[in-house]
C-alpha cells in the first residue's frame, strides 16, 4: 500500500475484471494479504502470531455460533443445555463445546506471543502507535468477552467470577454500588445478567473483527516492522505477502492447530477449572474462587493489595488492575528510545526477559489459594509490574546506549554471504590492501 | 508525562511494598495456626481404566457392572440427572433391556393424571432421564443430616482428580488416625461424619457405601471386591461424565495425523517458495586473490558457472 513497488492488482480473469470495476474488493484483499502487500523479508516466526490470532477469532466465532443456537441463556436452563443437550445430544456438540473453550485459551496464548513480541520489537514506537493502541483495544475487548462467556455455562465459577469481576464496581465509593446493579440488572447475577452478558457475549467477537480491519489497516500504512527495526528501504528488503508470508504462516498455523488440536481432543478440561462442572449455587461458595489462567497475573495484581492506605485496599487493587493494561496505551511516550528492536538494546533486553519471568510468577500467584508465601510472591512481582513498565523502562530509554544498526534489512539478511566474501584477517589490513589495490 | 506516569507507578509498587511489609509482620507475629485438613489430606491414588490415554476405549462390561453398583447402591441417595435411559444403549444393553430398566426403576417420573390433572407419577420409559431419588433439595437434606448428596453426571469432571478421585473417596474411609488426634485435639470427627483423608476437609457426611465384598452379586463373574466395585463406580462415573469420549479420542486421533500431515506438506511448500528468495546474490565488489581461489573452488564443487 505504501510502497511505490507494491504490485498493483490486475485481475486475470474476465469475471473477477467486472467486478472489479464495479466493487473494488478483490483488489482490497490483494493489497491486504496477497500479492500487493510488500512485507519486510527478514521477518522471523515471532511474526505469525498476528494471523494466528485472526484464525482463532474466526474459529470462536463459526464454533460460537453454532453453539448459540442450542445454549438456554436462563438460569435454570443454562446448565442443564451446556452439560446436557450440548454435550450428549447435538450432533458433535462435544466438539464444538470443547473447541470453543479451548480456542478460547489458544486465542489468549497466541494474543500474549504477539503482545510480547511487539514489547520486545518496539512496534508500538512511532508510526505504528495506533496499531499498537488498536490491539490494546482488542485485547480489552476480548477480556470483556472471554469473562462473559465463562458465565454462560453457569457452574460455579460462572457465578462466582461473575460476582467478584462485577464485584470490582463496588470498589469506588459512592457511585460503585449503583453501577454494579446497573449492571447486572440485580443485586446479584441473575437472570437479567445472564441474559445481558449472553447478548454481549454474542456481540462483541463482531465489535473485535470489526477493530481488527482497523487494526490491519493502520498496519498497513508504515507496512510491517521486523526483527531489526530498521525501516524498510527499496524493494530488495521486502517479499510479496503471497506467496512467501502466506506459505509461512500456512505451514505454522498447521502447527498451532496441531497443538490446539491435541489439547482439544486428549485433554479438552486440563485448562479449565472442576469447579464448573458443578451447577451455580449462591448459597455455597467455592474453596477457591479463581479466573479462567489468561487472568491469573491481573487477579495477582487485584489481591496483592492487603493494606488499606488512605484509600482502601480492595479500590488500590481495582485501580491497579486497571492500569495495568491502560499502562500499556502510553508505552509508545514512555519508551523514548529511538532504536525499535529490543535485539540492539542490550540494557532492554535483559529487563524485557524479566519481564516476561515476571508476568508468568504473577500467573502463578494469581491462580491458586492465596497463602502467605503466594501472597509475598504476588506482591513483589506486581511491584516489579509497575516499576518495569513506569519507572525503569523510561530510564533505560534515556540513558542506554544501543548497539549499532545495520544499514538496512537485506543488509542484515545476508550477513552470512558478507562474512564469507570477507577476508580472513583483521579488518583494518582488509581496507589497506583494498586501498594499495585502487591505488 | 513522563514524570507523572513514573510518579503513579511508584506509588502502586509503593502501596504493594506496604502491604508485603504488613503482611509478612501479620504472619511473622501471628502465625496462622496449620490446619489437620492441610496435613492429612491425600491426593487420590493413582487409578488406571480403559478410558485413559488418547487411545483410550471403554470398557463396556466394567461400565455394565458400575451401572449396576449405581443402580444398587448409590442411587439410593445421588440423582443422575443428565442421563437418559436410552444412552445405556451405549453400554451394550439392549433396546428390550434399556425399557425394562426404565420401567423398573425405583422412582417413577413426575407426570400428570389424564383424567383429572392432578399431579401424578408414571413409570419411566427409554426416552426419559434418571429420575432422582429426592423430590427436591429440601427433601435431599431433610433424609442426609442436612448435607445434600450432589449429582453424579458430572462428578469425574467436577472434581479434581478426576475417577481417581471417586475411586479413593470409596475406598479410604478409615479411623481417624491418633497421630491427628494427638496434634490437632479439636479435630476430632464430629458424630454423623465420617473421616476419610481423601475429602477436602477429611470429614464427609457420606457413610461408607461399599463396606463388604460381595454387596453387590455381579453377573459377569467378576469378584465384587470393595476395591473392584469402587473401580467400576469409577468408571461408569467417567462414562456419564464424558459419554462421547471414545468418538472424540477416535476423531483427535484422525485429526491429529491430518494435521501432521498437513504441517509437512505445508513445511516443505515453504521450503519451495523461499527457496529462492534465501540465496539472493549482492554483489560485494571484486574479491581478494585468496577469496576469489576459495570462490572459484565452491563454484566448481557446486557446479556453478562462472
Amino acid at each position: 500500500m505504501s510502497f511505490s513497488w507494491a504490485k498493483a492488482y490486475e485481475p486475470k480473469h474476465p469475471l473477477m475484471k467486472w467486478i472489479d470495476e464495479r466493487l473494488p474488493l478483490p483488489r482490497v484483499v490483494y493489497g491486504a494479504v496477497g500479492g500487493g502487500y510488500p512485507v519486510p523479508r527478514n521477518l522471523n516466526y515471532w511474526w505469525n502470531f498476528g494471523v494466528l490470532a485472526g484464525i482463532f477469532l474466526t474459529i470462536q466465532i463459526v464454533t460460537g455460533i453454532v453453539l448459540a443456537m442450542h445454549y438456554y441463556a436462563t438460569t435454570d436452563g443454562a446448565f442443564n443445555s451446556v452439560n446436557g443437550l450440548i454435550m450428549r445430544d447435538v450432533n458433535a456438540g462435544w466438539l464444538l463445546r470443547y473447541a470453543h473453550m479451548n480456542g478460547a485459551s489458544f486465542f489468549f496464548i497466541v494474543t500474549y506471543i504477539h503482545i510480547f513480541r511487539g514489547l520486545y520489537y518496539g512496534s508500538y514506537k512511532a508510526p505504528r502507535e495506533l496499531v499498537w493502541m488498536l490491539g490494546l483495544v482488542i485485547y480489552l475487548l476480548m477480556m470483556a468477552t472471554a469473562f462473559m462467556g465463562y458465565v454462560l455455562p453457569w457452574g460455579q465459577m460462572s457465578y462466582w467470577g461473575a460476582q467478584v469481576i462485577t464485584g470490582f464496581f463496588s470498589a469506588f465509593p459512592v457511585v460503585g454500588e449503583p453501577i454494579r446493579i446497573w449492571l447486572l440488572g440485580g443485586y446479584a447475577p441473575d437472570e437479567a445478567a445472564l441474559t445481558r452478558f449472553f447478548s454481549l457475549h454474542y456481540l462483541l467477537p463482531f465489535v473485535i473483527a470489526g477493530v481488527v480491519i482497523l487494526h490491519i489497516w493502520a498496519l498497513h500504512i508504515p507496512g510491517s516492522g521486523n526483527p531489526t527495526g530498521v525501516d524498510v528501504k527499496d524493494e530488495k528488503d521486502t517479499l510479496p505477502f503471497h506467496p512467501f508470508y502466506t506459505a509461512k504462516d500456512g505451514w505454522f498455523a498447521a502447527a498451532v492447530l496441531l497443538a490446539y488440536a491435541i489439547v482439544t481432543y486428549f485433554a479438552p478440561n486440563y485448562l479449565g477449572h472442576p469447579d464448573n462442572y458443578i451447577p451455580a449455587n449462591p448459597l455455597a461458595t467455592p474453596a477457591e474462587i479463581v479466573p479462567e489462567w489468561y487472568f491469573w497475573p491481573f487477579y495477582a495484581i487485584l489481591r496483592s493489595f492487603t493494606f488499606d492506605f488512605i484509600l482502601p485496599a480492595k479500590l488500590w487493587g481495582v485501580l491497579a488492575m486497571f492500569s495495568s493494561i491502560l499502562l500499556l496505551f502510553f508505552l509508545p511516550w514512555v519508551d523514548k528510545s529511538p532504536v525499535r528492536s529490543g535485539s540492539y538494546r542490550p540494557v532492554f533486553k535483559r529487563f524485557f526477559w524479566l519481564l516476561v519471568i515476571d508476568v508468568i510468577i504473577l500467573g502463578w500467584a494469581g491462580g491458586g489459594a492465596p497463602t502467605p508465601f503466594r501472597n509475598a510472591v504476588g506482591q513483589i512481582s506486581a511491584a516489579y509490574y509497575f516499576l518495569h513498565f513506569l519507572v525503569i523502562l523510561p530510564l533505560v530509554s534515556a540513558f542506554e546506549t544501543p548497539l549499532p544498526l545495520p544499514k538496512s534489512i537485506s543488509d542484515s539478511v545476508l550477513h552470512g554471504e558478507e562474512a564469507e566474501a570477507a577476508p580472513a584477517g583483521p579488518k583494518p589490513r582488509r581496507t589497506k590492501t583494498a586501498t594499495a589495490v585502487v591505488e | 508525562m513522563r514524570f507523572i506516569l513514573g510518579f503513579i507507578g511508584a506509588v502502586f509498587a509503593g502501596v504493594l511494598l506496604i502491604s508485603l511489609i504488613t503482611g509478612l509482620a501479620t504472619y511473622f507475629k501471628s502465625p496462622p495456626a496449620p490446619l489437620a485438613a492441610e496435613e492429612f489430606h491425600k491426593p487420590p491414588k493413582p487409578l488406571h481404566l480403559a478410558s485413559d490415554g488418547p487411545f483410550g476405549k471403554f470398557d463396556k462390561r466394567q461400565l455394565q457392572r458400575g451401572f449396576q453398583v449405581y443402580s444398587e447402591v448409590c442411587s439410593a441417595c445421588h440423582s443422575l440427572e443428565l442421563v437418559s435411559f436410552r444412552d445405556l444403549r451405549e453400554l451394550g444393553y439392549t433396546e428390550a433391556e434399556v425399557k425394562k430398566i426404565a420401567s423398573d426403576w425405583k422412582t417413577q417420573v413426575p407426570s400428570i393424571n389424564p383424567d383429572t390433572g392432578e399431579p401424578a407419577t408414571r413409570k419411566a420409559i427409554p426416552s426419559d432421564r434418571f429420575p432422582p431419588p429426592f423430590a427436591n433439595e429440601i427433601a435431599a437434606g431433610a433424609a442426609n443430616n442436612n448435607a445434600h448428596p450432589p449429582d453424579l453426571s458430572l462428578i469425574t469432571k467436577a472434581r479434581e482428580g478426576g475417577a481417581a478421585y471417586v475411586h479413593s473417596l470409596l475406598t479410604g474411609y478409615q479411623k481417624q488416625p491418633a497421630e491427628l488426634l494427638k496434634k490437632f485435639p479439636g479435630s476430632k470427627t464430629p458424630p454423623n461424619l465420617h473421616y476419610n483423608p481423601y475429602f477436602a476437609n477429611l470429614n464427609i457426611a457420606m457413610p461408607p457405601p461399599l463396606t463388604t465384598d460381595g454387596q453387590v452379586q455381579y453377573e459377569d463373574g467378576t469378584k465384587p471386591t470393595v476395591d473392584q466395585m469402587a473401580t467400576d463406580i469409577a468408571a461408569f462415573l467417567v462414562w456419564t461424565a464424558e459419554p462421547n469420549l471414545e468418538a472424540r479420542h477416535a476423531a483427535g486421533v484422525a485429526v491429529v495425523i491430518f494435521l501432521l500431515f498437513g504441517t509437512v506438506l505445508g513445511f516443505l511448500a515453504y521450503k519451495q517458495i523461499w527457496y529462492d528468495a534465501k540465496r539472493v546474490v549482492r554483489v560485494t565488489g571484486p574479491l581478494e586473490p585468496e577469496n576469489q581461489a576459495k570462490s572459484r573452488r565452491a563454484k566448481a564443487k557446486a557446479g556453478v558457472a562462472g
